[in-house]
């Protein structure tokens, strides 16, 4: 299954380079490059989230060996993002570069959402997990929800007027984290509509 | 009684927890078999990719321009990338839309109201416009709001040889523009990602202004229904999305237009729209832009290079605040 995930992986990249190399890359190769790159990126963080809710609904315990080589690919991608928009975008400007960061938003979520990417991806291996502790690793790991969030505003923040292919993985991401409710606030929720589960206060009235 | 024998060994009973769990584990195959299926489809750009399909677009004349005017010396960008790499959002967002979904568009017979503050108003067909007007080259630059720029031989007019036949009258401050409104021939239209029908206008001075082109063709034939057949707007020291395409109706007017990029997001589009590479557009910078076609940068000049030309045109206007 692994090296099946990863051969898959390593296809957009591919398929990108075999375009850069056939002039197919459009008429703003640069463009499309940014592009498709931030796309697999958040695809990728989509996927990743995607493996407890499927391990969840399949009782298959496989899709969690999968989620570390998903995550890190995202990382991969993220950093070819990184990679095209400093060197072949700004040209290594680096005062424009920073002018970016600190005058638009889309920009600043997005280079926040990278500097919260990079430790979960360098906190990846097993030696990170055990010198963390797997209580502290999972705290960390949480911020994968935040990165989702930032890489879907970031999308959100930079289309011009058609709004409809961000929102449409704000919706994925949304229904992905909403499995991460835990089962017992579910419970509760489901509960108190159902008038199964009584408030403290009823318990106690006579 | 006899004793039925089954045939059936202890080993070949499926396992308890398998059995139990059946239902979940076909659910999990199917589900991972569709995402696969899914993925592999759109690694393969099976469901779209960026290079538009063929499609049976309206065809397109030779042109003949007499005479070559007001042209930049530098050479045009690749025809094809000028006519695939454009922003039609009739057509859909996506670059390659007009290309995509251009098939029902029919640039003849096609019909052009004057109205407003003028002498002559009325409906004309494209020949009554463009009978009397001897045609031209001009190699323009043109630049787009989202930073990349081109080179394009156009062919037309100026558009102060047409708006005279009509006798604006001194009430007219302002033209205003209208691309045509019909989804069934522009199937982008079916969502109001912008209010439809596109407007554009221009002062009445810029409108005058020798470089201001009715284009009716570029690289030597009419112009693809991608660029705005039958006629658009081309005004080269403005952004892009001023040189209003397809026109269906010219207006004078007294008060300033309503803009359709302006009123959407009034504060990133101006009615103005000068190119000016010292006033930033809110979410990204104007200091530079690429060229079509290339991988490298290139500063943007003031006026996209025409500054000698109609930089008097706002003399003492504050260009941050008529952005």
């Amino acid at each position: 299954m692994k090296p099946l995930v990863f051969a898959a992986g390593m296809m957009p990249l591919s398929l990108l380079f075999w375009r850069a190399f056939n002039d197919t890359l459009g008429a703003n190769p640069v463009e499309s490059l940014i592009h498709e790159t931030g796309l697999w990126a958040l695809r990728l963080l989509l996927l990743t989230l995607a493996m407890t809710p499927l391990r969840r609904i399949t009782g298959w315990p496989g899709w969690i060996r999968l989620r570390r080589m998903l995550g890190l690919y995202c990382f991969f991608y993220a950093v070819l993002h990184l990679t095209v928009y400093l060197w072949l975008d700004q040209e290594l400007r680096l005062s424009a570069i920073i002018e970016d960061v600190i005058k638009r938003p889309y920009i600043t979520v997005g280079a926040a959402t990278f500097l919260m990417l990079t430790p979960l991806a360098a906190t990846s291996f097993n030696r990170a997990i055990r010198w963390l502790g797997g209580k502290r690793w999972k705290q960390l790991h949480r911020l994968v929800y935040l990165c989702g969030l930032g890489a879907v505003i970031h999308y959100l923040w930079l289309v011009k007027a058609d709004l409809a292919p961000p929102l449409m993985y704000l919706m994925i991401l949304l229904g992905l984290l909403a499995f991460r409710i835990p089962p017992s606030l579910l419970r509760r929720l489901r509960g108190y509509s159902t008038g199964k589960l009584e408030t403290k206060h009823e318990r106690y009235q006579t | 009684m006899k004793k039925i024998r089954h045939s059936i060994r202890p080993s070949e009973i499926t396992d308890r927890a398998v059995y139990m769990n059946r239902r979940r584990f076909i659910a999990g195959m199917t589900a991972a078999g569709l995402t696969g299926t899914a993925s592999a489809f759109s690694f393969f750009g099976l469901f779209g990719d960026d290079e538009p399909t063929a499609v049976e677009l309206y065809p397109r004349r030779p042109l003949k321009a007499s005479r070559r005017a007001f042209s930049v010396d530098e050479s045009p960008t690749d025809e094809a990338d000028a006519i695939g790499y454009t922003n039609f959002y009739e057509f859909g967002t996506e670059k390659g839309d007009a290309q995509r979904y251009g098939e029902r568009f029919k640039p003849e017979p096609w019909r052009l109201t004057i109205d407003g503050e003028c002498e002559r108003p009325g409906d004309y067909t494209l020949e009554d416009i463009l009978k009397p007007h001897p045609l031209e080259e001009r190699i323009y630059r043109l630049r787009c709001v989202e930073t990349w720029s081109m080179v394009i031989p156009w062919v037309g007019f100026p558009l102060a040889d047409l708006l005279k036949r009509f006798a604006p009258t001194s009430r007219a401050k302002y033209v205003a523009f209208e691309t045509l409104y019909d989804p069934e021939q522009m199937p982008g239209q079916r969502r109001a990602v912008v209010e439809w029908p596109y407007r554009e206008g221009l002062r009445m001075d810029e409108a005058m202004h020798p470089l201001t082109l009715i284009a009716v063709g570029m690289y030597g034939e009419t112009l693809p229904v991608q660029n705005g057949a039958p006629l658009r707007l081309v005004v080269p020291w403005k952004y892009g999305f001023k040189s209003i395409k397809s026109i269906v109706r010219i207006h004078f007017s007294e008060k300033l237009p309503v803009t359709t990029w302006n009123q959407l997001q009034p504060d990133e589009y101006g009615f103005y729209a000068n190119v000016n590479p010292a006033v930033d557009h809110p979410r990204w910078s104007q200091a530079r832009e690429r060229p079509v076609g290339g991988w490298r940068r290139r500063d943007t000049l003031p006026f996209n290079g025409y500054a000698e030309e109609v930089a008097h045109l706002y003399h003492g206007m504050d260009l941050a605040k008529y952005f």
